[in-house]
């Protein structure tokens, strides 16, 4: 079935099965491959992304469910790594193997856009979601209030 | 434009310019600052090879070719750093490719070593890294001799410029002569005194790829033509497939074939293929979908008959009997067995799994002349080896294209292991380019994992409170009793302890599994480090010690072990005098040629929620060559250990694992993780330990002995979640 979707501000018609997690059509689909498998069952947050500015694990939303929203991934954040997140990212050096870090950087990206000034608790409670097996999460947390820092510039 | 989206004829076209060194996956620009921007791949750099490991271009833009695997452990910026020292060269002149596993193979293996495992990169791997950056600066400083008729000597080579009186070059225009060079006699590498660019903190030259996606991982291989394979094995492993029901499911959308996968009888090694069935479509999604729906019989044998509480029924009985001795001594028995004042302690920790972030997978092109692989393995190597192996085919046309590994901590050696295989076969029996990858749940079931372990350690008391004798027995599954890994699944940790006791005695059983393990993170220090560290704070305070003024005296003979207790001493302010429901832990343990002690600061509710404030981690590792890297190591290397310390444990029930996903089995997350302090005690001298690994083992212990300040109870097993930790 076709289904018309708008990804990074760019519309792409794609022929799957509605139910079709948007992970899997991001990825094998329209080639993609930044927003991560993880889990496939929401509980590790690699798969995240933005539809309409909200934080989604993209590996339980059917495909169908995001027609007429405005999707992005981490490749549309920024046009050239200037997020303040990923400025901040780089500053700390805060991924190891990074494999989780586009879901962790969408995360918190979505976090800033609704909190200027997160407390270390805040940060804790937004992004639960989104397991580091290599432990970043010190660094995260650092980097997360640099960026609140260089977003309120 | 990276890799994956080269078109066949332009990725040939690359891997032959490469002269070998495939400029596949990534380049990067090596960052003077942190914000600096990773610039795509255009086309190749022309450049002149010197040797196999670097080519310089005109401009004096230098190419690395770096042997190892990057997993976030910084291998890409320790081969820079390691090469730039000796060629002393501007850090910002570096740019890093993967070297070609293929034209290792090819040449003997000229790369010398290119797996990366066992924290080994630097420690081990660092001469003759840096002997290659060493013996091309000789040479372009003999191309400049010559030309300027002077000796050699006379020549100074500095920051990629070559100069001798008056006269100047760079190592971009004397390249094209040094490359014909042979020296009589190769330079000695530079001595850790002389050292200019190592031992300073630099940013990892990867990172940034791994903010905005451009990073490729395995996982994310894109050829033309490919089609997708979503596989199950046996959930009780080496189990046989009774029958499954392709009618089922061949007319789903996208679905092309089902291929079965056969165990090789009398091969049941850790990269060996299990009975698996696989289905293949035009999409994962379709492929998994189509393979969760299709009728499938398994036989799991007699080992499903096997249980976590069958083993530790098993593993409790064996502590009872004398084991094979790895330190035979009759009178630390009998001391134990007749001392007045006698402390004895059993632990036990059940199976722990790799869980890296990205799943299992590979993607292989079989082609009449040539195969193509992608493999999320920590030794490229060993993948072409694998796949020239399963395919019968000459390892010459079997080329391993190198990507990013989305975590590896052990679990991805041996080629990429048993998937890699599954892809070489499913890609020759469909005669298309597959990419293999397994689900979550598959991932973990067929993990080879860290095993389970029980030790019982005892130990006879001295008037003044010190251990006249210790008696040790360590008990651990492995599959077929074959101990695969060397000290992966062994207790290493119980007979190598440093402490200077005056009488002593190990043993040991390797008792059988049917579920296959590996190396993990730290292998056997990891597991047993929690055994031997735990009773040391239950000896030192039945002795009326404090236990780290306890492991200082008991290590009085050891000069590097009194530098890292006396640092985490002065570092951790240690106390034994906190109030109910705080307490402080302290313990140390030796891996990879490193000394590693930590220090814990807990929290306990009356209610029993244990929370985990901060670590604070000393190192020794005889030196650190990037301490910005070797600190993200320690940080994530104590958040490995807490996981499974605190939360973890695989669930074994009829033979096979219960807890395969990340609801079930618990990591921790970013509101559970402590803070993290990291100091380096480094003794210097002969001593190189590893980094990558060491941090972790000591980490679990020292929140046990921390938890028992804290409340009065003495946890011996894992995962602490699992026991009541109330007080009033």
């Amino acid at each position: 079935m076709a289904i018309t979707l708008t990804i990074n501000n760019t519309s792409h018609t794609v022929d799957v099965e509605p139910e079709t997690p948007l992970l899997w059509v991001l990825r094998d689909t329209i080639g993609l491959t930044g927003t991560k498998y993880g889990c496939g069952v929401a509980a590790c947050g690699a798969c995240t992304i933005h539809v309409d500015g909200q934080p989604v694990r993209s590996c339980q939303t059917p495909a169908a469910s995001a027609v007429g929203k405005k999707v992005t991934t981490i490749e549309g954040l920024s046009p050239n790594k200037n997020h303040p997140v990923q400025q901040a990212w780089m500053e700390v050096g805060v991924p190891q193997c990074g494999y989780c870090q586009s879901g962790q950087i969408m995360s918190a990206a979505a976090l800033l856009a609704r909190r200027r000034e997160p407390t270390d608790l805040e940060i804790d409670a937004a992004m639960a979601g989104n397991i580091c097996r290599c432990g970043t999460y010190q660094r995260i947390r650092q980097a997360v209030h640099i960026a609140a820092k260089k977003a309120n510039l | 434009m990276t890799t994956m989206n080269l078109s066949r004829r332009r990725f040939i076209q690359n891997a032959a310019a490469a002269g070998g060194g495939l400029m596949l996956g990534f380049h990067v620009p090596v960052s003077r600052a942190a914000n600096s921007l990773a610039r795509p791949i255009t086309a190749m750099p022309e450049g002149v090879e010197i040797n196999a490991w670097l080519s310089i271009d005109p401009s004096g833009l230098v190419t690395i070719r770096v042997p190892h695997t990057e997993m976030g452990q910084g291998g890409i910026t320790s081969v820079a750093m390691l090469i730039a020292e000796e060629l002393d060269v501007e850090w910002s002149k570096i740019q890093c490719v993967f070297a070609d596993a293929n034209r290792h193979i090819r040449n003997n293996r000229e790369y010398k070593v290119m797996s990366t495992h066992g924290s080994q990169l630097v420690r081990l791997q660092h001469p003759h890294l840096m002997q290659a950056g060493a013996s091309a600066r000789e040479r372009l400083k003999e191309a400049a001799a010559r030309q300027w008729g002077v000796e050699r000597s006379a020549v100074e080579a500095r920051l990629g410029e070559l100069i001798s009186g008056n006269r100047k070059g760079t190592y971009g225009e004397f390249a094209s002569a040094a490359a014909q060079i042979k020296l009589d006699k190769e330079p000695a590498i530079k001595t850790p005194g002389q050292w200019r660019l190592l031992g300073k903190p630099m940013q990892r030259i990867d990172i940034p790829h791994k903010v905005d996606g451009s990073a490729h991982y395995a996982i994310d291989t894109r050829i033309p033509g490919m089609v997708y394979a979503a596989v199950k094995a046996s959930p009780v492993p080496w189990g046989t497939l009774k029958s499954y029901n392709f009618d089922a499911i061949r007319n789903r959308p996208g679905v092309i074939a089902a291929v079965e996968l056969k165990a090789v009888p009398g091969k049941r090694g850790q990269p060996d293929l299990q009975n698996a069935i696989a289905v293949v479509a035009d999409s994962w999604w379709r492929a998994k979908t189509a393979l969760d729906l299709m009728p499938v019989e398994w036989d799991g044998g007699e080992s499903a008959k096997a249980s976590n509480a069958s083993y530790y029924r098993e593993g409790r009985a064996a502590l009872n009997v004398k084991g094979t001795p790895t330190k035979d001594d009759l009178k630390a028995i009998e001391a134990v067995q007749t001392g007045k004042k006698v402390v004895t302690a059993d632990y036990e920790r059940p199976f722990e799994t790799h869980a890296r972030m990205e799943p299992i997978n590979a993607t292989v092109h079989v082609q009449k002349d040539r195969v193509d692989v992608w493999s999320p393995t920590q030794d490229q190597s060993a993948a072409v080896l694998l796949v020239a192996d399963q395919l019968k085919v000459d390892p010459k046309i079997v080329f391993a294209h190198t990507m990013y590994l989305g975590g590896g901590f052990g679990g991805n050696g041996g080629g990429g292991t048993g998937v890699t295989r599954q892809a070489a076969e499913i890609s020759k029996q469909v005669g298309r380019p597959v990419k293999v990858l397994w689900s979550r749940e598959e991932d973990i079931a067929q993990d080879k994992q860290r095993p389970m372990g029980l030790a019982r350690l005892s130990a006879s008391l001295g008037d003044n409170g010190l251990p006249t004798a210790v008696v040790t027995r360590g008990v651990w599954f492995s599959q077929d009793r074959i101990n695969q890994v060397g000290p992966a699944t062994a207790d290493y940790p119980l007979f190598e302890m440093p402490y200077s006791f005056p009488l002593r005695h190990h043993d040991r059983h390797n008792l059988n599994t049917h579920i296959p393990s590996s190396t993990h993170r730290a292998p056997g220090a990891n597991q047993m480090g929690f055994m031997q560290e735990s009773f040391i704070d239950e000896l030192a305070i039945a002795g009326g010690w404090n236990p780290l003024d306890w492991r200082i005296e008991m290590t009085k003979d050891k000069p590097d072990w009194q530098l890292v207790l006396k640092t985490l001493k002065e570092k951790a302010n240690f106390r034994t005098d906190l109030p109910r429901g705080q307490g402080m832990g302290v313990a140390a343990v030796e891996c990879h040629g490193t000394i590693a002690a930590a220090c814990a600061t807990v929290g306990v509710s009356r209610r029993g929620e244990l929370s985990i404030e901060k670590i604070v981690i000393v190192l020794d590792a005889g030196h650190v060559i990037n301490p910005h890297a070797a600190t993200e190591q320690a940080e994530g290397s104590v958040i490995w250990e807490l996981s499974h310390a605190w939360l973890g444990g695989l669930e074994l029930e009829n033979g096979a694992f219960a807890n395969t996903n990340f609801d079930t089995y618990n990591l921790m997350r970013i509101n559970q993780a402590p803070v993290v302090e990291t100091y380096f005690a480094s003794s210097g001298g002969k001593k190189w330990g590893g980094l990558g690994e060491p941090a972790g083992p000591p980490v679990p212990p020292a929140v046990a002995n921390a938890i028992w300040y804290a409340t009065g109870k003495r946890v011996r097993s894992t995962p602490f979640v699992s026991h009541d930790l109330r007080w009033t």
